[in-house]
């Protein structure tokens, strides 16, 4: 199959769907690839660097379109390149079927497959291929490096010779892909950096980041905020409250506060409200990466920058993945790619389009002229199925002490009745056993004692040292071979050398062969 | 004992041995144990040629040297890989001296009380009622005993007859340990089929064997003749013979560390026998340590002690769960890719590993990973390979450090938060059924979880089950790709992607 790349339409957008890279992994499936001169050309990828790869380079989008059996762009398409569409024809591209109805009515009509970037499942084997993911990640990134560079200050701290620099404080709302990637973006750089989510569960991974997980003072509340599988939901209003009442208290003290929270299908919630802005320090950069959807700040302006009144600098653009055309080219193409190994299972330049495939079922919205949006449910779940763990009750500190009490008393009983038992039998043994032998048995059972204590702290990893060495050390019987061995009986003679024989073979060997494995453990 | 230097020799001995085992604690400290063993092992066969040994030094020491020197011969020799092997050998051979020293007790008494027959001398020696006359007579005979047999010569007849029982008890362990070990080699050895076979008849051969030995033994008891001790023998011999065919290939650790165990308890009862105090210490301490190994490897595979020795996996309760989905494979080239991506790895190896004789290979990956920046960790089951520990040292011998092969409990918790495992043959410790179906035959067992890591990778030779023949549906888990083919094989193939 051929797959062509035309250049985007869209003004300002940088992004190109194939590098020279892919280009090259797309040839290894047995596809052929073509490009529109001067797609990449944004991103930093030459013509020149292009046909290196064994890619044909082709002027015009029309060629492009007609050459192409699968076209892989990054926008969505406008009407008149689905027009451009046929039954033959595979577009791959960010869709948003939601809100793009018509236009994937059209290109159904047309018999064309439609593959949506953006409607990959999340599900942990189509990560490779989840542009929303990667695109997060650079818009994440992007967002500090924006902040940065409205901020008038340094990240990190620093005593110099001309003065104490304090370290900016950041604050990021929403530790989702684009939050984590903003809180290691931001750590790194030096600032001291919060970082708020609805799903407490979270707190762990930006802990991980090395940042500073706030918590709120809404104990139940909070819990809820995570049965919706791995994305946030609506929340309470006494949870909003809490929420807000805390952004309020931190605002005056935060330099930098990005906010990523969206919910899905809705418009992004209120989380910095007008008057935390006035609260802010002049100077302060807030950055909305939900300023598509409305913005997590309502005086947020989509893809502009404005400074309010009391000199807050507010970021609204939408564009930050394409303002680092380079790499989210590298990382979009890869997405692609990816997807085509899916495609084309054989690696022989076939597509298979396999329908019955959850990812690549979940991501087609049209197939065959039928529209085929929205998808069934997948039949792997999105996050590792959470069995509905049996939720222990919680215990009353009664019902808890009662079992203490309980299992303490059985224990009690089970080593009563053993050490009964043990001395019943050990008088038993002292009716009828001479003294001689008694004596030998108080040995007998302290070193069963001493053995038992003593081999518990063997580390696992040195066990098979530990049975050689038991090994070595159990041929002491050789000592009862020697004392036998001087007997005036042939027999015993001959019985007593082959034993002392036998037990030379295995203590030897034994030590031996275990100081040979303990000598090869090392530490790294 | 009339050897007062030698007390106290046994006693440090006795020490030194406790020092020896418990310095396995760490693998550094180990390194300095195993001299404690060494010395003490040294004073005490030295301390009992001086002291009480029955003479004939030259033999004795000629011996020692001649088993020495093939001990060291088979100990420079050894593969890592067939350490079970040996180590199940070297039990076979103290179980077998076990025998002769207790049929060597046996002969002794024999001849004590034949002597003092001749001599017109009561034996054994009555407790009271003795004139003086008839004592000389008993001094002068006993004059001429050395070694065990002077030790033999003082007992009254109630020591005699404990002194029975212990040798008695003596050979029937020594002879399980002695055939027990030597199917245990063949098995390991895979001289053997590993299969679990039994006679007709199954455990009721075993138990009417044990009954017709204890009936042996107060028939011993009562004559003190040589037959029944010669029946005893044959039986214990059978039934170490036919219980070890009847267990599996995978249940090995249970069985090494249970004939680990057995060898110590054979030796402590040929300590009795003999009035050997040092004897009765170190078995005892080999005992308990065989023990206590066999309890770990029975927790950790989530079975009855009991059920492990009755052989094979016992029957599921109802229906397994079906397993859905469809084995993907993946070729060296997917492999090497994900690992190129991969930051933090887990490696899991098994038997699979040993049999292929890959842990080079894996170390060299390991080394390579680790050279790139990656995390790079061994996930440890404790039933992983043939032995205890097996595992631990096959990587150390590739020169694997040991700080990062982490045991089960301290590695599970970090599967979620790894990009790759890659499972090299090992099949049921890491089966998700033990957790999730309740009617597999290993529900219940720990198994590490690698299914929760983002991609695992399965090496193995090909789609069969498991030894505990059950279906592992990791294997149809969409985050896993079986990589197919022999271990050494595949690594070396995806060391050449991966240079």
């Amino acid at each position: 199959m051929k797959i062509g790349t035309p250049k985007e339409i869209l003004d300002g957008e940088n992004r190109v769907a194939m590098t020279p890279d892919s280009a090259k992994m797309l040839q290894k499936l047995g596809h052929e690839c073509m490009i529109e001169a001067g797609a990449g050309t944004k991103a930093g990828f030459l013509d020149d660097a292009y046909r290196e790869a064994g890619v044909e380079v082709v002027d015009g989008p029309d060629a492009l379109w007609q050459g192409a059996d699968i076209i892989a762009k990054v926008r969505p398409p406008t009407e008149d390149e689905v027009g451009r569409l046929d039954s033959s024809k595979t577009l791959i591209s960010h869709f948003y079927p939601g809100s793009n109805e018509e236009l994937m009515k059209l290109a159904s009509s047309k018999g064309a497959t439609v593959i949506a970037m953006d409607m990959i499942p999340r599900i942990s084997r189509a990560q490779k291929m989840d542009a929303l993911s990667s695109m997060a990640n650079i818009a994440g990134y992007r967002a500090v490096i924006e902040a940065g560079n409205n901020f008038g200050r340094f990240f990190t701290g620093q005593v110099t010779a001309a003065g104490k620099v304090p370290p900016a404080k950041v604050l990021v709302v929403g530790a989702g892909v684009a939050g984590l990637a903003a809180i290691g973006t931001s750590t790194s750089l030096g600032a001291i950096t919060f970082a708020f989510d609805v799903r407490p569960e979270v707190a762990e991974q930006v802990e991980s980041m090395g940042a500073e997980f706030v918590y709120l003072d809404f104990e139940e509340e909070q819990e809820d905020g995570s049965e919706s599988g791995g994305y946030a939901k609506p929340s309470s209003p006494e949870f909003q409250e809490a929420q807000l009442a805390k952004f309020r208290e931190l605002a005056p003290d935060m330099d930098i506060v990005i906010t990523t929270a969206l919910i899905p299908n809705r418009e992004a919630p209120e989380l910095w409200t007008e008057d935390m802005v006035k609260a802010m320090k002049p100077g302060s950069v807030i950055v909305d990466l939900a300023a598509e959807r409305g913005g997590n700040c309502k005086m947020t302006v989509k893809d502009e920058r404005i400074v309010t009144e009391n000199g807050v600098v507010i970021i609204g653009y939408t564009d930050f993945p394409s303002r680092m055309a380079t790499q989210a080219s590298t990382l979009y193409s890869t997405n692609i790619r990816h997807l085509m190994t899916d495609l084309t299972p054989e690696k022989d330049g076939a597509v298979n389009h396999d329908m019955e495939d959850d990812v690549i079922r979940g991501a087609t919205i049209a197939h065959g002229g039928e529209v085929t949006f929205p998808p069934p449910p997948p039949k792997t779940k999105a996050i590792a199925a959470q069995k509905p763990k049996p939720k222990e009750k919680e215990k009353t500190p009664e019902e808890k002490r009662a079992d203490e009490m309980a299992a303490f008393k059985q224990q009690t009983k089970n080593q009563v009745t053993l050490l009964g038992t043990g001395a019943v039998l050990m008088l038993l043994v002292g009716l009828v056993a001479p003294p001689s032998f008694l004596q030998h048995f108080i040995v007998f059972v302290l070193a069963c004692f001493v053995g038992f204590q003593v081999i518990w702290n063997v580390a696992h990893s040195l066990h098979t040292p530990l049975m050689a060495v038991t090994n070595a050390i159990s041929s002491i019987i050789i000592l009862g071979a020697l004392m036998q061995i001087g007997s005036g009986s042939f027999l015993v003679i001959l019985l007593a050398a082959l034993s002392v024989f036998m037990a030379g073979i295995n203590i030897f060997g034994g030590f031996l062969v275990t100081r040979r494995m303990l000598a090869m453990f090392q530490k790294s | 004992m009339e050897f007062p230097f030698t007390t106290a020799a046994y006693v440090v001995a006795a020490v030194l041995f406790i020092l020896s085992l418990g310095g396995l604690s760490g693998q550094e400290s180990a390194k300095r144990a195993i001299w404690y063993g060494v010395v003490g092992m040294a004073l005490a066969v030295l301390a009992t040629l001086v002291g009480p040994g029955g003479g004939a030094w030259w033999l004795s020491v000629i011996l020692i040297a001649g088993g020495g020197a093939i001990g060291v011969y088979v100990a420079k020799r050894v593969q890592m890989t067939e350490m079970p092997q040996l180590v199940a050998a070297m039990h076979s051979l103290v179980g077998l001296a076990a025998v002769f020293v207790g049929y060597n007790a046996h002969i002794e008494i024999g001849r004590v009380a034949g002597i003092f027959a001749d001599a017109g001398v009561p034996f054994p020696i009555p407790h009271e009622g003795v004139d003086t006359a008839t004592l000389a007579a008993i001094a002068a005979v006993e004059e001429q005993f050395r070694g065990f047999a002077a030790i033999v010569a003082h007992k009254t007849q109630a020591e005699i007859n404990v002194l029975r029982l212990e040798l008695f008890l003596g050979v029937f362990i020594g002879a399980v340990t002695f055939t027990g070990s030597v199917i245990a080699y063949g098995k390991l050895a895979g001289k053997v089929s590993s299969a679990a076979t039994k006679l007709p008849g199954g455990h009721m051969l075993n138990a009417g064997a044990a009954a017709v030995s204890l009936i042996c033994l107060f028939w011993y008891f009562g004559t003190g003749g040589f037959f029944p001790l010669f029946l005893m023998t044959l039986l214990a011999l059978f039934i170490g013979y036919h219980l070890i065919m009847g267990i599996g290939g995978a249940d090995m650790p249970v069985v090494v560390s249970m004939l680990n165990s057995y060898s110590g308890w054979a030796a402590a009862a040929i300590g009795f026998s003999l009035s050997n105090d040092l004897l009765i210490v170190v078995g005892a301490l080999v005992g308990s340590s065989g023990a206590i190994l066999s309890y770990i490897m029975c927790k950790a595979m989530n079975r009855s002690f009991v059920s492990v020795i009755l052989g094979g996996f016992g029957g599921s309760q109802g229906e397994q769960q079906a397993v859905e989905g469809e084995q993907v494979a993946i070729d060296a080239d997917g492999v090497a890719q994900a690992l190129e991506e991969a930051d933090s790895v887990i490696i899991v190896p098994g038997y699979g590993m040993a049999v292929a004789q890959a842990q080079n290979n894996v170390a060299e990956l390991t080394r390579r990973l680790r050279g790139q920046g990656k995390e790079v960790r061994f996930a440890i089951h404790p039933v992983a390979g043939r032995l205890p520990g097996h595992m631990n040292v096959l990587l150390a011998e590739a020169k694997v450090p040991y700080d990062i092969v982490l045991e089960m409990e301290e590695i599970n918790d970090d599967f979620p938060d790894t990009d790759v495992v890659i499972v090299i043959g090992s099949n049921d410790i890491v089966n998700p059924a033990a957790q999730d179906d309740p009617n597999s035959p290993i529900a219940g067992m720990p198994v590490l979880e690698v299914w929760k890591a983002k991609n695992v990778f399965v090496s193995k030779r090909g789609q069969g089950t498991g030894y505990s023949g059950i279906e592992n549906p990791l294997f149809f888990k969409d985050n896993t790709r079986m990589f197919y083919g022999d271990a050494k094989k595949s690594l070396d193939d995806l060391l050449q992607k991966l240079g």
